[in-house]
């Protein structure tokens, strides 16, 4: 296989293993923060019971974090040598305001909160708790800015030509605001909040069903349903306003979405489909001129379509472009529906009631997580052949003194590791929530 | 060219590189120094403590590796390219190490199983050494140069060619000076029987840093071509060397009066003051070509661009005292002799 590919496949593999625990770590953060400043106010024993229970997943989910986030910050350099010194110019401040505010923010006051319980104040520790979340918020912010800078450059100029050209900034804060910048860092947070909400709604009411830990289980229930609730709603706002900026800032992209081709006509929305790259036709259910409205409200609004753009400017996938966001879409669908029947329940009282809506509820723990992975594989592949839109080509930014024999061996390792990291993790969330909640306010009582 | 108290940007942002980057050695030193010690303690509560010593610290430790990298990559994009993709497979292998060592911290205990326990012991000392030593290679590859042709395109080896015996050399005096670092460092943090093996310990592992120091110093001195040149035009830069090496020797005389506090500032200082002769004698270069030295990597061809280093700088100014502050409270608040409750590992 040629280098290309397989640096592209080593990406893709360990940022995506890397993306299912900062969103976890986000999202629970946030739960830990309303459950601590909960105990905080009220003194509840049983909040005091939910924070330290979520602290030790969220422990695991951070470390893992970290350890694969390291990976992704020098595989630019080892891999994508070019793209490297192509963006390093933009990239750099970004990076430098994400290590010393967010990541340094996070990182030392995770000690104070795994290792601080029996030495600081219950104050000083929600603080930490506080601090955590927030830099881990941040850290997002700056990770999604290095991001939408490739999707939408904005305040930079290019210098050089061939192999010497590269971005640099003349405008910082326009660099920071790119047109897609706000859209997507909120998206993205909403994507976290849901990955985090929907893991703790899934072991509450695994605990719920099983007749365990009842009452403690139906406060952090209701907690975490609110949350899902509001976001999931949301997360169609910023969802929408996300689309509107791909329309006017990256049409090949939106037109890949949909798979719409014709260069200047009304498109149409697809429920499902298929898309047949070769003879330009999807086959499924659409409502005609539904994009075209969505984005112009207009449903005879042209819209630009694929073949509006030279074959090698096109992204290749159309059809797993066009699958990957129609399964996010759909997902995104079905949580609202799902939510909102459940804070229905709640409000007529039957929510613990009904045993179904509770399973459906243990096994959802998966649907933001597949959401926050196939919306970003559709972002990405939906940008190529570009690796900076309408710049630097991605078959151009690989490192070219690196020989694929040298990724196979890394990549062959990655795979062996991180199969043993994940396994280690679904291991240790599997034996914590066996042991259930009250393990670890039961080992303090037996100290103090 | 832009300048701040007289001195340019890409020279500022040397120094900030290279004061993250000593950072790094002292902090991540005993982090890693400590666990290449960790086969040598027998009783499986010893390996917990020695564990616990660094729990709360290794992960706000290993911010300085990633803003070190962070602002290499910021600063001087076309070195982090050519270098990271140049030293493609200790690269690699120092991060996969990385990951299993975070594993290892963490899974060690969560099991009472022997061969539980074993596994991970022994993945965390590998591990540990592992990341000590190739930290060492990849700095002895440095100081030896690439073949870095025009455009800064390195033709070099790709699998085994940094294993020259030189760089072999700077990683084991790296794993030793680290090994002290942390012995020292666990000195402190803990009492009884653990302690008592450590002094052990130490006193026999101080010899190999010794020895190892004294043999690189000589083959650097030796083989690496130019490497006075700098310090004849400057002769008040030898005080440099002058000061490693009293702090290099001033490390058994506190350690042998038990004054582990004292040592472990020397034996960071020792440290600080080798990068220093390291960055001394290699700027402004970072990566020095082999082939033509007019193809090496500077800090003026590979810095970003003059408005970025300044936008970063002030990052820098305000985000440095921020970091210090959160360290401070972090360090204070663990202070002491270590005690496992139910939050350790």
């Amino acid at each position: 296989m040629d280098t290309e590919i397989l640096a592209r496949i080593q990406f893709a593999f360990t940022v995506a293993f890397h993306y299912i625990y900062p969103p976890l770590s986000i999202g629970l953060g946030l739960l830990m923060v309303i459950f601590e400043g909960l105990y905080l106010k009220t003194g509840h024993k049983h909040y005091e019971v939910l924070t330290r229970f979520w602290l030790k997943i969220f422990a695991i989910t951070f470390g893992i974090g970290v350890a694969t986030g390291i990976i992704m910050e020098f595989e630019f350099g080892t891999n994508w040598s070019v793209y490297s010194k192509y963006v390093g110019d933009i990239f750099g401040s970004a990076l430098a305001a994400e290590g010393l505010f967010a990541f340094g923010l996070e990182s030392t006051f995770l000690g104070i909160l795994i290792f601080g319980w029996n030495r600081v104040s219950p104050k000083v520790h929600f603080i930490s708790t506080v601090g955590v979340f927030l830099g881990s918020m941040f850290s997002a912010v700056w990770i999604v800015v290095a991001n939408s800078w490739q999707q939408t450059p904005a305040g930079y100029h290019i210098i050089g030509e061939g192999l010497n050209a590269r971005a640099e900034v003349t405008d910082f804060w326009a660099m920071v605001f790119n047109p897609s910048s706000v859209d997507r860092i909120i998206h993205v947070w909403q994507g976290a909040f849901l990955a985090g909400a929907f893991l703790v709604l899934s072991v509450h009411a695994y605990y719920l069903l099983k007749g365990r830990y009842v009452e403690i289980s139906k406060k952090a229930f209701k907690i975490a349903l609110a949350v899902a609730t509001v976001i999931s709603l949301t997360q169609l706002i910023s969802g929408h306003s996300s689309a509107d900026g791909v329309a006017e800032n990256q049409p090949a992209k939106l037109a890949a979405m949909e798979g719409h081709y014709e260069a200047s006509s009304p498109a149409d929305l697809y429920l499902f489909g298929w898309v047949n790259n070769e003879t330009q036709e999807v086959t499924g259910i659409k409502l005609p001129g539904g994009l075209s409205f969505l984005v112009h409200q207009d449903f005879e609004a042209p819209i630009t379509g694929l073949n509006a753009f030279p074959k090698e400017d096109q992204p290749g996938q159309v059809n797993a472009v066009f699958q990957f966001y129609h399964i996010m879409i759909s997902i995104g669908m079905f949580l609202i529906a799902l939510t909102l029947y459940a804070s229905y329940l709640w409000w007529r009282g039957s929510l613990f009631n009904k045993k179904w809506v509770l399973k459906i509820f243990a096994f959802s723990v998966l649907l933001p997580q597949i959401a926050n992975q196939v919306g970003w594989f559709a972002a990405e592949m939906g940008r190529q052949p570009w690796v900076v839109y309408g710049h630097l080509r991605t078959d151009e930014a690989f490192s070219q003194e690196v020989s694929s024999n040298q990724i196979l061996f890394s990549l062959i390792l990655f795979f062996v590791v991180y199969a043993i990291l994940f396994l280690l993790f679904l291991y240790s969330l599997n034996k914590k929530i066996k042991q259930g909640p009250y393990e670890e306010a039961k080992k303090n009582l037996q100290l103090a | 060219m832009e300048t701040f108290l007289g001195i340019d940007y890409p020279t500022l942002w040397y120094l900030v590189v290279g004061l993250l980057f000593s950072g790094y050695a002292i902090l991540e030193g005993f982090d890693y120094g400590a666990g290449a010690w960790h086969l040598f303690f027998r009783k499986d509560l010893s390996r917990r403590i020695a564990i616990n010593a660094i729990g709360p610290l290794w992960d706000a430790n290993q911010v300085w590796l990633i803003i070190g990298g962070g602002a290499l990559f910021a600063g001087f994009p076309v070195m982090y390219a050519t270098m990271l993709s140049a030293m493609y497979i200790p690269f690699m292998l120092f991060l996969m190490m990385l990951v299993l060592r975070s594993a290892a911290i963490k899974f060690r205990s969560a099991e009472p199983m022997p061969w539980w326990r074993k596994t991970w012991d022994i993945t965390y000392f590998v591990s540990n050494v592992a990341i000590s030593f190739l930290l060492g290679v990849v700095l002895g590859n440095i100081l030896l140069g690439f073949e870095i042709g025009p455009n800064f395109e390195y033709t070099g080896g790709i699998f085994f060619s940094f294993l020259s015996p030189y760089a072999l050399m700077v990683g084991f005096t790296t794993l030793f000076i680290f090994m002290t670092q942390g012995a020292i460092f666990l000195l402190l943090k803990t009492e009884g029987r653990l302690h008592t093996r450590l002094t052990f310990l130490l006193k026999k592992g101080m010899i190999f840093f010794i020895i190892s120091f004294a043999i690189t110093s000589l083959y650097t001195l030796i083989f690496i071509p130019g490497v006075t040149d700098k310090f004849k035009e400057n002769p008040i830069f030898f005080i440099l060397p002058l000061l490693a090496f009293l702090a290099v020797a001033n490390v058994p005389r506190l350690v042998s009066k038990r004054n582990y506090a004292q040592a472990l500032i020397f034996s960071s200082l020792t440290m600080s003051f080798l990068l220093m002769l390291v960055a001394f004698q290699l700027y402004p270069v970072l990566l020095p070509s082999t082939l033509d030295p007019n193809y090496s990597v500077t800090i003026y061809n590979a810095a970003s661009s003059q408005k970025s280093l300044g936008i970063m700088l002030t990052i820098v100014v305000i985000g440095a005292p921020l970091l210090a502050l959160y360290f401070l409270f972090l360090y204070k608040t663990f202070y002491g002799k270590v005690k496992l409750d139910d939050t350790s590992y």
